[in-house]
């Protein structure tokens, strides 16, 4: 029995009424890249944000590492778990954002470090090692005394992977992570995340690229109104799509 | 002609006619304070004095602003020890009002109901009572309550006693106790405006590498909040300087205290009305210099190149102008 990374089952989230998610099931298996496609308000971003408890799903089982998020089952009954608890499994999944979100007043080493030095509570110079370590992989060892507002939107992004990596997670989250990017700046940052696939990191990306979901994605899943539409190989699902609803979102964005 | 070869034009600037008849409006107007206020003009006393038989009365030269009882008094003992009540009184009470305005604006904008409803009520309380008011309360608070106990509550068990209230709290600490609790009420407002300026995504981004949400608070969001919350705390704390003096109303003798106090007994009124005036402006502009260096500190990363301080914009207009010169007489000499 293969023992997959991500299993969501069901999973429904409704926000003041309004249903997002309509019972999404999705597996991700260890060391594959899934992309998430699909058109905005779809649900992808939420369904991103459940599987790091960042919000609270309503119904339905989501598993990660096997173990239940933001739950315990013990004799037949659900037991909500503690902010420490939660935390502490939050810590093993990294997450990166559309708009970045690096710490503004903290310099680019300390936007590294904090996470390890905080919540690792791994000393604070062997921390500084690994987060220079990770800002050389992503090409930015020469800008760690620089302020978040000094840096290029690429540069951001590329030391916000970095500030998710520090921290040693066992699966790392997307969320439109070029969107909020100048075209010419897509690139750089997509490349350090295919070096990351090729690692064999676990990822999910919600994107806009189909180029890259063609070129890195094991799967791609199509969500549209908080429905999984179709998932499966990029090149089948990109390229010779069998529902209406991707052929003209596929029509309007490629 | 420039050093490109072209013919350099002479630029005649737009004459400002009404701006130059307001300057000259204001400059008499400046010229009228200062020789009122720092000159000394004749008295309406007049000392005569008789030779031979003609008799001659001339007024007697006075500052009509009397800066000689100022000199005088200025650096007074009583004027010091005043004065230092006066900072004391500012320093504990800002301590407790930031320190319960942080506690407060985090209590308000916590999801429990219980915690933000008795927030709410503190600040609406406590902003809503005249804070000569509240003084005058604590002050008198013996009144209400001639004995206290520390002890379990709803019981008899006590673990310290205070037999007479009135006489263990000094009116200092009345004092100190309403302004601070006052201040406090104010201070959460400006705590609470300061934490919910910090962008949502920065929670998200500390939430996602497993903060907890007190990490995330001390860490991530006061840290930024305290860009925001620093420019009106320092505005409260200038206005706590002079609210301080509220405290005379209790017989605290802070620096207005002090003053009413000598006035009093010499009916030197004004001149001791500037001594303390003099002070206070005095305290407020080395406060007004520490906010300055205090935002200067909490705005790293918010800008991309933070701003010069005065020294450092001293130095260099003075490096300007050195260099100016020198180019200027280097120029010169090219041309000679």
């Amino acid at each position: 029995m293969t023992n997959p990374m991500v299993e969501v089952r069901g999973v429904r989230k409704s926000y003041a009424g309004v249903e997002v998610l309509k019972s999404v099931d999705l597996t991700v298996n260890r060391s594959e890249v899934t992309c998430l496609i699909g058109p905005s308000g779809s649900g992808k971003s939420t369904l991103l944000r459940c599987i790091n408890h960042l919000e609270k799903h309503d119904a339905g089982e989501l598993r990660v590492d096997g173990e239940l998020v933001g739950y315990e089952a013990r004799n037949g009954k659900l037991y909500e778990l503690s902010d420490k608890r939660v935390c502490e499994k939050r810590s093993h999944i990294g997450m990166v954002f559309q708009r970045f979100n690096l710490f503004q007043h903290l310099t680019v080493l300390d936007n590294v470090t904090i996470g390890q030095t905080q919540v690792k509570n791994i000393d604070r110079e062997k921390a500084r090692v690994k987060a220079r370590e990770l800002l050389a992989r992503v090409g930015l060892d020469a800008k760690e005394k620089h302020y978040p507002a000094q840096l290029s939107g690429g540069q951001q992004q590329r030391v916000a992977i970095a500030r998710a990596l520090a921290m040693e997670p066992k699966l790392m989250l997307f969320d439109e992570p070029t969107s909020a990017l100048d075209p010419e700046l897509v690139g750089e940052v997509l490349d350090v995340m295919k070096d990351l696939a090729k690692s064999g990191m676990t990822m999910i990306v919600v994107t806009h690229e189909m180029g890259f979901a063609r070129e890195v994605a094991d799967t791609v899943y199509f969500l549209d109104g908080g429905i999984i539409e179709e998932f499966g190989d990029p090149q089948e699902v990109l390229t010779a799509p069998s529902s209406e609803r991707l052929k003209s979102f596929l029509s309007k964005v490629l | 002609m420039d050093t490109n070869g072209d013919v350099a034009v002479k630029v005649v600037p737009v004459r400002h006619v009404g701006r130059w008849f307001g300057v000259a409006g204001v400059a008499l107007f400046v010229a009228m304070l200062i020789h009122t206020t720092l000159f000394k003009v004749a008295s309406s006393t007049k000392t005569c004095v008789t030779i031979n038989v003609a008799k001659t009365c001339h007024g007697v030269l006075v500052w009509r602003f009397q800066w000689d009882i100022v000199g005088q008094y200025f650096t007074s003992s009583e004027v010091i020890h005043g004065l230092l009540i006066t900072i004391e009184l500012t320093v504990i009470s800002m301590v407790i009002g930031i320190a319960l305005g942080m506690i407060v604006a985090v209590m308000r904008m916590s999801p429990n109901r219980v915690l933000a409803g008795v927030a709410w009520t503190y600040t609406w309380f406590f902003r809503g009572t005249p804070v000569l008011v509240q003084i005058t309360f604590w002050a008198f608070i013996g009144a209400l309550y001639p004995h206290l106990s520390i002890g379990i509550p709803f019981t008899h068990v006590a673990f310290v006693h205070i037999s007479n209230v009135n006489v263990t709290f000094t009116t200092l600490e009345a004092v100190i106790v309403g302004l601070g609790l006052n201040e406090g009420a104010y201070m959460s407002e400006i705590a609470r405006a300061g934490l919910i300026s910090v962008d949502e995504g920065q929670i998200e981004a500390a939430t996602s590498l497993g903060m907890t949400r007190r990490q995330t608070l001390r860490l991530i969001v006061i840290p930024q909040a305290m860009r925001v919350i620093i420019p009106p705390t320092g505005n409260e704390v200038i206005s706590m300087l002079k609210t301080s003096s509220l405290a005379s109303t209790v017989a605290v003798l802070e620096l207005f205290g002090a003053v009413s106090n000598i006035s009093a007994q010499n009916f030197q009124i004004m001149p001791l009305l500037i001594v303390a005036s003099i002070w206070y402006l005095i305290v407020t502009t080395v406060l007004s210099i520490g906010q300055f260096y205090l935002e200067r500190y909490f705005a790293r990363g918010a800008l991309r190149s933070p701003p010069p301080t005065p020294i450092q914009r001293l130095k260099r207009d003075a490096r300007g102008i050195v260099s100016k010169f020198r180019t200027k007489r280097g120029v010169s000499e090219a041309g000679a």
